[in-house]
């Protein structure tokens, strides 16, 4: 890996699919090593079993929960996942555990194995409506009090759908429907041809995109490991005989060179000629 | 006028007058009182509200209340480029802005397998600690002042002042300074800056800041206020998710600038403080040590600081500079590009955390290979750390949730989001 991200022991991403796969079972549906980071794709219902195993079998030893974040991919038929990043002290390692979600299913609660779970979890369910079966506070956290709707949803506007202001008639907070000025803007930049479906003859030939940042159809794992063996290539060829200054001699003075005669239409500086 | 004592029951009970026949006529019932505990309370830190459950004056429980500063960052993050949600960044712990655009920065480099030249990845260590100074003087001062003392707030404040004139004259902004870009930083520092910064890091840092400390690390009064308060055992630090600080506090030596090195840290030469008793004094002292640290990383920085391009040369991600605009017509379409459409990043998601002045402060960013982020979610340290504040308050007296909210150090731009 090029870029300068935290390093750690991303060596044991293997070992840990390997574990992970004995570990699991069949509430393990697939593992993935991209981008140097390790996610493991499990079952609803063998959630819990999957991170008390994550977190007690040696040689995975998944600490701490540092997070729950949850997506939400309209298009697919249960349109909601939720990620767990996981990690652990003792073996410097982080994976992500991503279980599917939708709107009627619950995900079973993981605040029995980590009790920070519950604020975590609180935030998904306001944020895409994912219940989680057994916490037992699942209140609303970041959104005001009486809010209706999941705002991170793809389908849920982003001016929302109330605004508030304080009234002087009322003497109270009173809330109105969104009146925006002037309609909201989204503008696409995507140029046309970028986006068309088809492949342009010749495309096939260059499995990396011409520069970081242009745009592509490969994933960022597959650049990464395109990248990888090229470099590794690059690499195994024999460098250049005359790379520094001491094989060109650059920058030497010739074995006989005398003193360069004065040019006559360059003044002298002060101090130069006495 | 003879001072005659009024014979009546009713009376008796409103005063609380007793008898030796009966002695516990005037008792008064108490029952727990739940009180509201913000979110306009100078102590909360910002806008918090606890809703606390007391039992005279010892807490039985706490609730917190969040979101009040809900901006839906996450949200509007999804409708920008990714060099338009940078700025959003800063807005989030406002006290170390730095340290939270170091994080959304690393993980699309990630994405992007970019390559950072030495002397951007010199230059963001360099000023994520300068940012850690000026994080560590707010939240140490104020916590002195919550419980009680008043002066070295002040001498901090001094140092704070000196920061935010560095981080004005590198980026031109006091605060949101929106410094780091994708690839390296927006421009290069004077010379004059950087031995500004070295002369203060040799002078009035260690005089101010040991002068202030030394008010506070051996007070009496100090101890007594948070020596013992809120002890959290090295488990409970794991399971309740703590970082930073936090967990170095309980005697975990877990700092990822060590442990997962990026940029530069790898080449640094630094300890990590740890605390033995794991309350509300050791995470104050940890932090003041952190902040000796902190200078002695800058000063390897200077030492150690290369010449060279200081944002990656890759003019599909790091935008042409105006010189160059001038006279070079493929800048010129860089640059139309780059502030129009943005660059794209391929897809794939990430989990990209480092070590900000609170804690672990992470970005999942889950990228569809468009120019916009498909999913940036923050994780806050604030959020794990306020969670546990009924597990940390429970059995304590209602004055010391000021002590533990300070050693918290919690900031609600970034717990809130």
């Amino acid at each position: 890996m090029r870029a300068p991200a935290p390093a750690y022991a991303a060596d044991l991403n293997g070992a840990t699919i390997a574990a992970a796969r004995d570990a699991l079972g069949t509430a393990l549906v697939d593992a993935r090593d991209a981008v140097g980071e390790v996610a493991l794709f499990v079952t609803r219902d063998g959630l819990i079993d999957a991170m008390i195993a994550l977190r007690d079998t040696p040689g995975l030893e998944y600490q701490q929960l540092m997070e729950i974040a949850g997506v939400d991919f309209p298009d697919r038929p249960e349109r909601f996942e939720v990620v767990y990043c996981l990690l652990s002290l003792t073996r410097n390692h982080r994976i992500h555990v991503h279980v599917a979600a939708s709107e009627e299913t619950p995900v079973p609660s993981v605040t029995g194995i980590w009790p920070v779970a519950g604020w975590l979890e609180r935030e998904v369910y306001d944020m895409y409506g994912v219940l989680f079966a057994g916490n037992r506070d699942l209140r609303r956290i970041l959104t005001d009090y009486g809010f209706r709707g999941h705002p991170q949803r793809k389908d849920f506007p982003l001016s929302g759908f109330v605004e508030l202001r304080y009234s002087e008639e009322a003497k109270r907070v009173v809330y109105e429907p969104v009146q925006l000025a002037q309609d909201f803007r989204t503008f696409d930049f995507m140029s046309p041809w970028e986006g068309a479906e088809y492949v342009l003859p010749g495309d096939e030939k260059g499995a990396l995109p011409e520069a970081k940042g242009a745009p592509t159809q490969l994933s960022a794992d597959q650049i990464q490991k395109a990248d990888a063996a090229q470099t590794a290539k690059a690499t195994a060829t024999t460098p250049k005989t005359t790379d520094s200054t001491a094989q060109t001699g650059v920058g030497k003075a010739e074995p006989d060179a005398k003193p360069k005669p004065a040019d006559p239409d360059v003044l002298k500086g002060k101090g130069e000629g006495k | 006028m003879t001072d005659t004592l009024i014979d009546d029951p009713a009376l008796d009970k409103l005063l609380h007058r007793t008898d030796a026949a009966h002695p516990d006529a005037g008792d008064v019932a108490i029952q727990n009182y739940t009180i509201n505990f913000g979110p306009q309370h100078p102590a909360a830190h910002g806008v918090l509200r606890l809703v606390m459950e007391l039992d005279g004056e010892i807490i039985e429980r706490v609730d917190p209340h969040v979101g009040l500063l809900h901006r839906g960052t996450e949200k509007l993050i999804e409708y920008k480029t990714y060099a338009q949600a940078l700025p959003y960044f800063d807005r989030l712990d406002y006290c170390s802005p730095l340290g939270m655009e170091h994080s959304f920065v690393l993980a699309v480099e990630k994405l992007l397998d970019l390559e950072v030249p030495a002397r951007a990845q010199y230059l963001r260590t360099f000023f994520a600690e300068l940012t850690r100074i000026s994080n560590h003087m707010l939240n140490l001062g104020s916590h002195v002042m919550d419980v009680g003392a008043m002066t070295p707030n002040l001498w901090l404040f001094e140092i704070r002042e000196d920061c935010l004139n560095f981080f004005e004259r590198a980026s031109g902004a006091r605060m949101h300074s929106n410094y780091f870009r994708v690839g390296g930083v927006h421009q290069d520092v004077p010379l004059k800056l950087l031995t500004d910064i070295g002369d203060w890091l040799d002078t009035r840092l260690p005089r101010l800041f040991e002068d202030a400390i030394s008010l506070v690390a051996d007070n009496r009064i100090f101890k007594q206020r948070n020596v013992d308060i809120a002890v959290v055992s090295r488990d409970d630090a794991i399971k309740w998710g703590f970082s930073g600080p936090m967990i170095r506090g309980s005697g975990i030596p877990w700092d990822l600038r060590k442990s997962q090195p990026y940029d530069a840290y790898a080449k640094m030469d630094f300890e990590v403080p740890v605390g033995t008793r794991g309350d509300c004094y050791d995470r104050f002292m940890v932090r003041v040590e952190e902040v000796r640290q902190s200078a002695r990383i800058m000063r390897q920085c200077l030492n150690e600081m290369p010449d060279g391009p200081i944002a990656s040369l890759d003019r599909k991600v790091v935008p042409p500079k105006r010189g160059e605009m001038k006279s070079s017509m493929e800048a010129l379409i860089h640059h139309f590009k780059l502030y129009t459409e943005g660059y794209h990043v391929p897809a794939g998601e990430v989990y990209v955390a480092t070590e900000s002045p609170k804690g672990e402060f992470g970005v999942y960013l889950v990228a569809d290979g468009s120019n916009k982020p498909y999913r940036c979610k923050i994780r806050p340290t604030a959020f794990s750390h306020l969670q546990a504040m009924d597990m940390m308050c429970k059995g304590h007296m209602l004055a010391d949730t000021t002590a533990i909210l300070g050693a918290i150090d919690v900031v609600f731009g970034e717990c809130d989001r």
